[in-house]
């Protein structure tokens, strides 16, 4: 019974410890867990790269960034960043968490509208035990070049999707597309928007103890973005993204014509929308 | 009566070997009621009566430990002339045995009902112990559904947290009267009311009203001490706690916190911080920020007026970002 005990000074410095804690993880936040893994790594590379290829590992060609403490396994922020001098060269992009039952989490192929900006890529994803999270990016030199993290994060993949189930499933297949765009950006190459769309993801290892069943695995697995008839990118994705899966991209300011999105999931259902950015 | 009934529990409270039963008869020092007296928790709950027939147990404002043995949230009954309704059980088998204990020394009337709050585990895992007196164990509709997508999750983390020893005997239990509608429970004299909410706190909330007393356990839609934890909605939850002020109970037991507090004392904090919650992300949407950006400065304001603030305030926010950003 200390807690009834506990005075506010013992709360400060409680606090005061934690915060420590999480400075420190940060700091570390860099490194990647090797040894063990780099056996279970080498087992994936081969199955989702030309087996052999040379992979570039710490490249300075693209940066990862992912929490080192996810808050909520479900819904863990990633983001790519790919600088201006690179990005034309990218035609692939690939997303993969090692530890997950199915690592690959999407792949990005990008078209012409993609710009010759600094591109950027943000989803969120299921991390389902403390796992390596890489990006892979290749160029048209045929090359591999990849950034690591460390993420600690459990049970993502079979965490109960939905925390309102009604009103989630009432709206599956809702889209939301959002620009980003500002007067800023005209003098930029790129422009920034966002896709967000309505979906369980369900992953197939979430369960309903009602009736002791898993639900089936039904999830996006494509999406495809255009500007005017010109694509941005088009990506094919897996059960490690995120419930209501969201992508916040960015796109070339000089194709015109209003965004416009395509979304299948599994069952071949689709889903679509467009929206109209300023300076098109 | 109920009168008769306190005299037996007076005495047991005084016998100096018998010290988890304290008693507060007075409603006036609701201060007091904050943090009752400290003892080992072996044996049976640490119970309040906060009002006349009503019993709080104040749990630790902590994550579940073996130490703690996942008594971390507050719970209850409520004694009619004929019937006793529980509402919540802890966190363990052990918690559920120790609230059963303090009810059975406060009166030898039957357990005929075990409402739950809502379906998180420390509210929900001591149901078990109440099996031998053959209740209905009451709960939103909606509890089932959401219990059964959860709770293989609840009883590993559970039993990961706790031990083995402390978490021996917890299962979970299925609500066996499902309320979808304002209902009424006859306890003999007594008449309590179950509320089912919209989601706000989860999508399965349901209030409990006594209507003698106007005394509400308002589960986990009311957080005090212990920072608010988001997994429903926090556009439903700022509605239904503005809904409630205007039915406002006489008393209110929060599911964690002090056992007893006054609206809109009760109210006002956590309206404060999901207020606070809600425009800084919707700022930051608005803007066009990001998730990440949220996450690392949405409610910081609320740091320092909230124990276990970093445990759950960033998923918090991500669970916010992720609702108001459809808006």
């Amino acid at each position: 019974m200390k807690l009834n005990g506990m005075t506010k000074q013992w709360g400060v410095l409680l606090f005061a410890g934690l915060l420590a804690i999480g400075v420190s993880a940060t700091a570390g936040s860099t490194a990647a867990i090797a040894g063990e893994d780099e056996e279970l790594w080498q087992s994936i590379r081969d199955d989702v790269f030309q087996a052999g290829k040379p992979i570039v590992d710490n490249s300075d060609k693209l940066v990862l960034d992912a929490p080192y403490r996810a808050e909520d396994a479900a819904v863990v922020p990633i983001s790519i960043t790919i600088p201006a001098d690179v990005a034309p060269h990218v035609r692939k992009l690939t997303l993969i968490v090692e530890k997950n039952p199915a690592p690959v989490v999407a792949t990005f192929k990008f078209g012409k509208a993609a710009g010759l900006g600094e591109r950027k890529i943000s989803t969120r994803i299921r991390v389902d035990m403390y796992s390596n999270v890489r990006a892979v990016a290749e160029l048209d030199d045929g090359s591999l070049q990849m950034q690591t993290k460390f993420v600690k994060a459990a049970g993502g993949c079979s965490a109960p999707a939905l925390k309102d189930m009604d009103a989630a499933l009432a709206n599956i297949g809702k889209m939301k597309i959002k620009s980003f765009d500002d007067k800023a950006a005209s003098s930029k190459l790129t422009s920034e928007a966002q896709v967000m769309v309505r979906h369980p993801n369900y992953s197939g290892m979430q369960m309903n103890q009602l009736t002791g069943l898993y639900i089936p695995a039904k999830y996006v697995e494509h999406i495809e973005v255009k500007k005017g008839d010109t694509l941005v990118f088009d990506m094919e994705g897996g059960i490690s993204l995120s419930e209501n899966p969201n992508i916040r991209f960015t796109y070339s300011a000089a194709v015109n014509g209003p965004i416009s999105v395509v979304a299948r999931d599994t069952d071949g259902k689709t889903f679509s929308g467009s929206v109209v950015v300023s300076g098109s | 009566m109920l009168k008769n009934e306190k005299t037996p529990l007076i005495r047991l409270g005084l016998r100096p070997n018998r010290r988890s039963v304290c008693l507060q008869l007075s409603l006036a020092p609701l201060m007091a009621l904050a943090w009752p007296a400290a003892g080992k928790t072996s044996g049976n709950a640490h119970v309040t009566e906060i009002s006349d027939g009503i019993f709080a147990h104040h749990g630790h404002v902590e994550l579940q430990t073996e130490a703690n043995r996942g008594d971390i949230s507050n719970n209850g009954f409520i004694v009619g002339d004929e019937a006793v309704a529980v509402v919540d059980t802890g966190g363990s088998y052990q918690t559920g045995l120790a609230l059963r204990e303090a009810v059975k020394q406060a009166t030898n009337k039957p357990i005929k009902y075990v409402i739950n709050t809502h379906m998180h585990p420390d509210h929900v895992l001591g149901d078990a112990a109440f099996l031998p007196d053959n209740p209905q164990f009451v709960g939103h509709a909606k509890l089932a559904r959401a219990l059964g997508a959860r709770s293989a999750r609840y009883l590993e983390a559970a039993r990961e947290a706790m031990g083995e020893a402390a978490f021996a005997g917890t299962e979970i239990v299925m609500p066996t009267l499902e309320v979808s509608e304002p209902t009424e429970l006859d306890l003999g004299n007594r008449k309590i009311v179950l509320e089912p909410q919209p989601t706000a706190h989860t999508d399965n909330d349901l209030v409990v009203r006594d209507r003698k007393t106007g005394t509400a356990f308002l589960g986990d839609l009311i957080f005090s001490v212990h920072v608010p934890a988001l997994d429903g909605s926090i556009v439903g939850w700022t509605i239904v706690l503005e809904k409630f002020g205007t039915e406002a109970p006489a008393l209110v037991v929060p599911g964690h916190g002090p056992v007893a507090m006054q609206w809109p004392e009760a109210s006002q904090p956590i309206q404060r911080y999901l207020g606070k919650l809600a425009s800084d992300v919707r700022a930051i949407i608005k803007r066009g920020g990001t998730i990440k950006e949220a996450i690392e400065t949405a409610g910081e304001s609320e740091r320092g007026k909230w124990k276990l603030f970093d445990e759950f305030h960033r998923r918090n926010v991500t669970a916010a970002f992720a609702e108001l950003e459809w808006e």
